[in-house]
């Protein structure tokens, strides 16, 4: 691909000293983290330690009280940051649930937010309608199981809604997808096919911040761990230096610590 | 992206998309009623005049149900549209007669719809801004912009006698090849209103509005903005149906927004738009308004008694909405018969 061979930066997405406060709690306390061109990310912690807060900083839907981000080492404008912004500088989010309109066709789900349209706004309906049934058909192999452009969301499994949801982040030519545990609730054979599109978005030269409770799925797909907690990285790990049963039995310590604090 | 066509391209129309045409069962209903009149009322269902008449009093409330088929497509509501009707209609009556000169009454006319357009930014700014539930506040500006209507009126009606004959006159309450122009102008807004809803980047941001404001949010629509775009055209629409209203009487009523709230609402709801957002049929409010606006003539030509009109109206309103569940969502039709005829 062309605009992969002409950028040259270290990190995609990189924070320095990032808070974020809503009234009086503190959901993000001074985070600094880095992530590679082409590392896939896990990130794990409690409910409330702050990765969706964390994830909708980077991606611009919540502003954040202070700190810096830097997208390809480029510092960003928090003024200027927004969805559409991170969109443009290809960052894409996958929601767990919550990120495709549940009545809508798929035509529309693909291109809302950027759609093809005329210079009057009006969307080329048609041009949607096919490039969306490509990527069924070709990116995600939707083909004779009776899902096309015009189907609703609502028709969908579980599985098929992440699998649209992730095939329009390729589509979109993201050199940064997040993925917001995009595995729960899902049938096991679901689960599979949603592992393995993360394993497409390191092959394909990706980057991936992948938040996932499952512990085996993030310790096998994941280059490196961070674990979060009331707001704060409290470690930084390689799978590859640890193994699954020491990560679970390191995830339980700091349970203890933190209920041992609260005593 | 890649622009190969595809090895197998997608059929044009799929059969299940031709049956669901959109507003087929309203417009079947629409043709069913006026087979029912016209058996019931040859005498004046087989002739012209009662279709011309429908055509001028429909048009403002057609006009208003339209506004208010977007904004329900956005999960929103508007109660305030009544009092536009008073407070526009007052601006345009008003500024008309202030300046004696011709083109005074097309400044009314701007006057109108910008004082619609005023009174929706103020709701936009309500609901979008501070987050107050549209249902809620728009009673509330509701009351408070027609009691302004009635002490800059006096509460006084206005009449607009020397417009007869004017070109604004021929122009909004005219004929055209023998059909009134009301008619045109709701028919064109019914286009302009559907293209926004299914072909406009605007629609499809209200659409997902309407179907759930997280996903609209994360998707990069600014929910805030729209939305208040959104009360703006509903308040112009208003003003626009306000002076249509008041150039065919060609007279100025502080009331004449009354008792067109429950008509335009209803059209829409008929029509099968859901009123819980995020999918809407232009198409079937357009008919919509028609039963709704043929309903009270036809049933007292027919020899009913005018009082059952209403029992009528409410009949046609409920079995309206039961059918586009049924369409819709067969299922839960199921379910009620199983719950109703078998025996536990």
């Amino acid at each position: 691909m062309e605009s992969t061979a002409a950028r040259t930066y270290e990190h995609i997405v990189r924070a320095e000293n990032l808070s974020v406060s809503f009234g009086k709690v503190r959901a993000l306390a001074e985070i600094d983290l880095a992530i590679g061109r082409n590392e896939i990310v896990g990130l794990i912690g409690d409910n409330g330690a702050g990765k969706s807060t964390l994830i909708k900083t980077l991606t611009g839907v919540i502003p954040p009280s202070a700190g810096r981000l830097f997208i390809r080492d480029q510092p960003v404008d928090w003024a200027n940051f927004s969805v559409r912004r991170a969109h443009d500088l290809r960052f894409e989010t996958v929601y767990q649930e919550k990120s495709l309109g549940e009545k809508q066709p798929l035509w529309r789900n693909f291109f809302v937010g950027r759609q093809i349209t005329n210079r009057f706004g009006f969307i080329r309906v048609r041009e949607q309608r096919r490039i969306a049934n490509e990527i069924l058909q070709r990116q995600l192999g939707f083909r004779g199981v009776g899902i096309d452009a015009d189907s609703t969301v609502a028709k969908l499994s579980g599985g098929e809604r992440q699998g649209i949801a992730i095939g329009r982040a390729m589509h979109f030519d993201a050199d940064l997808i997040i993925l917001d545990e995009p595995t729960t609730a899902l049938a096991i054979k679901e689960v599979q096919k949603v592992l393995d599109f993360v394993r497409r978005i390191k092959d394909s030269g990706r980057a991936a911040i992948y938040i996932e409770h499952n512990l085996a799925h993030v310790h096998a797909l994941a280059d490196r761990l961070i674990v979060l907690d009331r707001g704060r990285i409290v470690a930084n790990l390689r799978p590859a230096d640890l193994s699954l049963e020491d990560l679970t039995l390191f995830l339980i310590d700091l349970q203890k610590t933190k209920i041992e604090a609260a005593a | 992206m890649s622009d190969t066509p595809l090895k197998h391209p997608i059929p044009a129309l799929n059969p299940r998309a031709a049956i669901k045409l959109e507003g087929l069962p309203i417009i079947i209903v629409f043709f069913v009623l006026i087979g029912l009149f016209i058996f019931f009322a040859p005498t004046v269902f087989l002739h012209w005049p009662i279709y011309n008449s429908f055509l001028v009093t429909i048009p403002p409330m057609m006009i208003l149900s339209l506004g208010l088929t977007l904004v329900i497509a956005a999960g929103e509501i508007d109660l305030s549209f009544p009092a536009v009707i008073a407070l526009s209609g007052f601006l345009f009556a008003h500024v008309t007669r202030t300046y004696g000169a011709p083109w005074s009454a097309w400044i009314g006319l701007l006057a109108a719809i910008a004082g619609g357009a005023l009174i929706g930014v103020v709701n936009g700014l309500l609901v979008a801004v501070i987050g107050i539930p549209s249902i809620i506040i728009t009673i509330g500006t509701s009351f408070f912009w027609s009691g302004i209507a009635t002490v800059l009126s006096g509460g006084m009606s206005y009449t607009l006698q020397r417009l007869t004959g004017s070109a604004i006159n021929g122009i909004f309450s005219g004929t055209l090849f023998g059909i009134p122009t009301e008619a045109f102008w709701a028919l064109g807004v019914a286009v302009a209103v559907w293209f926004i809803l299914n072909r406009h980047r605007f629609g499809e941001h209200l659409l997902f509005i309407g179907d759930s404001r997280e996903v609209a949010r994360v998707v990069g629509i600014n929910t805030v903005r729209e939305r208040i775009k959104l009360f703006t055209l509903m308040g112009a629409l208003g003003g626009f149906a306000s002076v249509l209203l008041t150039l065919e009487n060609l007279s100025y009523f502080p009331t004449q927004g009354q008792g067109i709230l429950l008509s335009a609402l209803a059209a829409v709801f008929i029509g099968g738009t859901s009123v819980f957002g995020g999918t809407a049929t232009v198409i079937g409010s357009v008919f919509g308004a028609l039963i709704i606006g043929m309903l009270d003539a036809g049933i007292v030509a027919t020899g009913v008694a005018g009082f059952w009109v209403e029992v009528i109206v409410g009949l046609v309103f409920v079995g309206a909405v039961v059918l586009h569940i049924g369409i819709d969502d067969p299922a839960r039709i199921r379910q009620l018969q199983r719950r109703l005829f078998t025996k536990p």
